[in-house]
């Protein structure tokens, strides 16, 4: 369970910075799937950010599974973040990594032994629908392709929550249905799905939980 | 356990991959590291040879005791029975006072100055060697037997044993202070080298640090490259100093037939160069810490 308690996020800069949250309090519970909206510049992003421990709240309380996320040591942070399956908006793939080695790093990372991650990496490709193209670089593959291999890169290690920014971002509709499905069917298997978006037919097609933020505000 | 051993050997394939994909600037990294290591080592080699020489080519110092001319034959033995016990005695020599007048005669041709004397005014002496030719070890014999009775005079040439032990010490400060310099050349160098290294991979940290790796499992490939870069480095001053030393034995060789003397100078001890590459990577590590833990910080929330 995922519960944020009166929390604010600024981000310092001229004038005394920005808030982007401002006392936001909200609870997702475990297999839910929920829709952040919002213009740019609303707070979604921080929003996911505060929940991997990526940033920290200025005031409030983050709590993830029971454990404040905000006041961990940073030693521990790693851990948290493990729960986690994250997709970036900027997809964050690394270039110069097959496909297959691009999946298998959060398997190195928490340290499966080889042909135990080697089948969880396959598997994972195959959801994807990526089996054929493991010895791929990223800089070959479609948009579409690009954003699948962040999926099976999110989910190999089979976290319980999964968090994407504005994954339909860079899509035409076609990918973007597919994509939807894909994380429908995340859900389906009972990990919770987070996802931020301004993508109304996304939200329209997958009828999640939704939560409106405006100017670091939730609106009703 | 066996991952956590997998883990550890890919850290160390992956360094040794890392250097041989860019294998210039390894080769020049490595070459500044095995430089900077073989100066001070050349100096030690030396100083090891030096030491080794002094100890085979000059005869061990000796104490000579001579006895007061009144001494009996009861005096004699009473000494003689009293060097026989001592644990700092290696080995002694008696030289009767008639013997001795009688050796100065034969060699100094000084036959009939002597004759003419009146008596032997020679002492009975007693010659020693001591088990540890160390020089305070050896004064410190001196000294003891000055308090014996009927011990006149107590004769260390230590003098040279002095000078030697002062040039070496200078010699071993000299290495100490050299490689301390060039150690921290080596520290300084993997720390740079690593520093760039992180800085080419900013984009691989951060996704890693994103996904849940911890500080230790991103550093430890760049200790591990550290550490086998130190230890290149290493064997590479081990190396320099083995061709200086082959260059210097030819000249040698040349120039000891010449005085008919056999002058050889040898390499490390496998001790020595097991040390010198142990040391050597552990510094290579030491850098490679200091670069990545200074370097990793940043990644971390705010």
């Amino acid at each position: 369970m995922i519960s944020f308690s009166q929390v604010t996020k600024r981000y310092p800069g001229a004038g005394g910075g920005y808030d982007a949250l401002k006392s936001v309090s909200l609870e997702i519970q475990p297999g839910e799937m929920v829709c952040i909206t919002g213009h740019s510049g609303a707070g979604k992003s921080t929003l996911l950010k505060l929940m991997a421990a990526i940033e920290r709240p200025n005031a409030g309380t983050v709590l993830v599974n029971g454990q404040n996320v905000g006041t961990l040591r940073a030693s521990a942070v790693p851990f948290v973040r493990r729960n986690f399956g994250l997709m970036f908006q900027d997809h964050k793939l690394l270039y110069d990594r097959s496909v297959y080695q691009n999946v298998m790093l959060p398997l190195d990372i928490i340290g499966y032994a080889a042909d135990d991650a080697a089948k969880r990496v396959r598997a994972a490709l195959d959801k994807v629908g990526l089996l054929g193209k493991e010895k791929a670089l990223p800089m070959t593959l479609s948009g579409g392709e690009q954003q699948r291999l962040a999926i099976a890169r999110a989910i190999v290690h089979r976290p319980s929550i999964l968090l994407a920014d504005e994954p339909t971002a860079n899509l035409d509709a076609a990918y973007a249905i597919e994509l939807g499905e894909l994380l429908r069917s995340f859900h389906q298997v009972g990990v919770t799905v987070i996802i931020a978006t301004h993508d109304e037919q996304l939200v329209t097609r997958l009828q999640p939980r939704r939560i409106m933020l405006e100017q670091g505000k939730i609106t009703p | 356990m066996k991952n956590w051993l997998r883990q550890h050997r890919l850290c160390f394939v992956g360094a040794l991959a890392r250097l041989a994909r860019t294998p210039l600037a390894s080769l020049l990294n490595i070459g500044v590291i095995g430089v900077a290591l073989a100066l001070p080592l050349a100096f030690y080699v030396v100083l090891v040879n030096v030491q080794g020489m002094a100890h085979d080519n000059t005869p061990a110092p000796q104490l000579s005791l001579f006895l007061t001319l009144e001494a009996q034959t009861a005096d004699t033995r009473e000494i003689e029975s009293r060097l026989k016990k001592h644990a700092g005695v290696a080995k002694y020599r008696f030289i009767a006072r008639d013997q001795a007048l009688a050796d100065l005669k034969a060699k100094s041709g000084l036959a009939d100055v002597i004759g003419s004397l009146g008596s032997n005014p020679l002492p009975d002496s007693f010659i020693v060697d001591a088990k540890e030719n160390s020089v305070t070890a050896l004064e410190r014999l001196r000294d003891e037997f000055k308090a014996w009775p009927k011990i006149e005079h107590v004769q260390l040439d230590s003098a040279w044993a002095r000078r030697l032990d002062a040039t070496l010490q200078l010699g071993r400060l000299i290495v100490l202070v050299l490689g301390a310099l060039l150690a921290f050349a080596l520290v300084a160098v993997t720390f740079n080298t690593i520093r760039l290294q992180i800085l080419t991979q900013r984009a691989e940290i951060e996704v890693a640090k994103l996904i849940g790796a911890t500080n230790p499992f991103i550093r430890r490939p760049f200790l591990y490259y550290g550490a086998v870069l130190g230890l290149a480095g290493g064997v590479t001053g081990w190396a320099i100093t083995w061709g200086g030393l082959q260059l210097l034995n030819g000249r040698l060789a040349g120039l000891a037939d010449l005085y008919g003397a056999n002058l050889k100078l040898h390499h490390l001890s496998a001790p020595d160069t097991l040390s010198l590459c142990l040391f050597a990577a552990a510094l290579g590590w030491l850098g490679a810490w200091l670069s990545a833990s200074r370097n990793l910080t940043e990644f971390d929330p705010e």
